[in-house]
């Protein structure tokens, strides 16, 4: 290391990491985008069975969950625009709040999927075997699904805390929070994706 | 540095937002008990996407980015619209 190197700031590229973000999210949208592919062939397929199926979810769980996401998405954006007025404090209380209602509808999802699994019907259970085609591959696109979705949760809940320390160290400021907005953009992405799966799953009338 | 300063969203603008996804959600919920019969899909997907529509416009950001990054969006959902065609041409014809 030459002394210019250790004197210099470090090179930081706003509009790239911003970019690379997005291209990261648009993969990320063709990856579920295959799975609504898949859903909407079979439920063009065997309408009345995904409506026999549907049946058996929780609309009441469904909203609530989609609401508390919602919420958080709320705040996870103010705790950018917080930051961004120099007020650190409010923004780790906000990021704290985003991730709490993330725990909260993993929460939901545990007795949701605990539910189900109670009433035999997870894949190749010997209750859901006795269902018709279409009912049997309705639960399993729901497992992979709101699965993979609750992956991307856990994942987004894990990047927040990270966020949160790193506030909390005064490495994220108002004057640099592209890693803050980056999380957030992924959060938001998650919030999209169930956006989507609620109706999909929980409204099929 | 300087194009990172700009647009700080009020907290007003988010909450309104907020306000907007969480009636639109009651819409869907109370819409999706009527009997529409084969416009029920089609109204839940048309819902589900003005919703979808705030979280990138307002929560993404994107009203606020410069335009390269809004017609970028465009690549994936045509590219998802082509494959989805694609494939029910496919299904319905076969």
């Amino acid at each position: 290391m030459n002394d210019i190197a250790q004197t210099a700031s470090p090179h930081k590229d706003y509009a790239g990491s911003k970019l690379g973000m997005w291209l990261f999210l648009f993969t990320e949208i063709l990856l579920f985008g295959g799975l609504f592919l898949v859903y909407s062939v079979y439920r063009s397929m065997y309408p009345q069975d995904f409506h026999a199926a549907a049946a058996g979810l929780s609309v009441v769980l469904g909203t609530v969950n989609t609401v508390i996401l919602l919420t958080s998405s709320l705040t996870m954006a103010l705790s950018i625009s917080a930051l961004r007025r120099g007020n650190s404090r409010r923004s780790v209380l906000l990021q704290s709040a985003t991730i709490v209602l993330g725990l909260v509808f993993l929460v939901n999802k545990y007795f949701e999927w605990s539910g189900h699994i109670h009433e035999g019907l997870y894949p190749n259970a010997p209750e859901l075997l006795t269902r018709s085609h279409g009912e049997i591959l309705f639960y399993g696109l729901y497992y992979v699904m709101t699965g993979l979705h609750g992956i991307h949760v856990v994942v987004g809940l894990v990047l927040i805390g990270i966020m949160l320390t790193l506030t909390m160290r005064q490495r994220i400021t108002g004057a640099d929070y592209v890693k803050l907005e980056n999380a957030g953009l992924y959060w938001h992405l998650v919030d999209l994706i169930w956006i989507y799966l609620f109706p999909l799953f929980y409204l099929i009338t | 540095m300087n194009e990172q300063d700009k647009h700080i969203v009020p907290t007003k603008t988010f909450v309104s937002v907020w306000i907007v996804l969480l009636m639109l959600t009651a819409v869907t919920v109370t819409v999706a008990k009527a009997d529409l019969g084969a416009f029920s899909t089609f109204t839940a997907i048309m819902i589900a996407s003005i919703k979808a529509g705030f979280v990138l416009w307002y929560f993404m950001h994107l009203k606020y980015e410069k335009r390269l990054l809004k017609l970028l969006l465009l690549v994936p959902i045509i590219t998802l619209a082509v494959i989805i065609g694609l494939t029910f041409v496919d299904v319905w014809y076969r």
